[in-house]
């Protein structure tokens, strides 16, 4: 099974590199990115193959690794 | 005083720290790989600069997890004085004995220059040899210092004293120009400057130098 992992910076948390790709889309040209955010995407390849059992164990990655949660949030999708 | 230095793949700062705790304390740190699981019993343990695990996921976020840590934080839980600069501070934020996070400097720049702290608190193990000074001058060798925590922590940092350093100027983007942190306890301290860099005039002042010794005069 995969799980797939998105890591975003939390709503109100300042992010540098999303505000820079921002001035670069404009700069470029391209109009109408009110905004940009940037994250991480991270995929597992799992052994497990129950859904629940998988999803425990990949948010308790989440929580103890793969996310800061002081900044970011994470969501895990399975497949 | 007896002190371990902490040296992960990637730091490049625990020599300076070694070099400061030698010269000041008189006797040579230990210096604890970060494979370890443990080490002798010291009275001070420093984690360095650097980038540890070249920052892979986020900085600090790979060395919380090493061996060595599973010590470290057991003994700082312990009361044992424990001091992160840079990449030790983000390091002890990513392990959660010290609050919030280090994010990438506001304007995205690596920052690296001799910058002006005031001392916000005098009364703490690391700083009380800092008593009377308005401001200190240190250096600074960054590119994520911008010091992040929600607004209730700010406020219960600020209220408990535990805010150690402050910059007199914005350089990182940080919250509150926090330059610096304690723990509630008073035994970590965490900063992004490194005061070991600044210890004599030969390396271009010694406002580093009264850190060290207030935790010297506070261990006897």
């Amino acid at each position: 099974m995969k799980a797939r992992i998105h890591v975003t910076l939390k709503n109100g948390v300042l992010d540098p590199q999303g505000k820079a790709i921002e001035h670069a889309l404009s700069n470029m040209g391209f109009g109408g990115v009110d905004a940009a955010r940037q994250g991480k995407f991270i995929e597992l390849d799992l052994v497990e193959t129950d859904r629940d059992a998988a999803h425990a164990s990949v948010d308790e990655m989440c929580r103890k690794l793969l996310a800061n949660t002081v900044i970011e949030n994470y969501s895990i999708e399975l497949e | 005083m007896k002190s371990a230095v902490i040296v992960f793949p990637g730091s490049n700062c625990d020599r300076d720290m070694a070099v400061a705790l030698e010269k000041i304390t008189g006797t040579k740190p230990l210096m604890v790989w970060h494979q370890e699981h443990t080490f002798d019993t010291v009275d001070f343990v420093a984690l360095p600069g650097g980038f540890s695990y070249g920052d892979y996921l986020r900085c600090g976020a790979m060395s919380a997890r090493s061996n060595v840590m599973k010590e470290v934080i057991k003994r700082a839980e312990d009361g044992v004085p424990t001091f992160g600069v840079c990449n030790g501070f983000q390091v002890l934020t990513e392990t959660g004995l010290l609050p919030g996070a280090l994010m990438r400097n506001a304007n995205l720049h690596f920052v690296c220059k001799d910058v002006r702290m005031s001392v916000e608190n005098t009364d703490t193990m690391f700083t009380s040899d800092y008593a009377g000074d308005s401001e200190i001058t240190v250096p600074v060798a960054h590119h994520d210092g911008n010091y992040f925590a929600d607004d209730d922590t700010l406020d219960r940092l600020e209220g408990e004293g535990q805010v150690a350093f402050r910059y007199l100027d914005d350089i990182n983007g940080a919250q509150r120009g926090i330059a610096g942190i304690t723990n509630a306890r008073g035994n970590i301290l965490g900063m992004m400057p490194h005061p070991e860099r600044m210890i004599e005039p030969a390396f271009g002042g010694s406002d580093g130098r009264k850190l060290f010794t207030s935790v010297m005069n506070r261990l006897g």
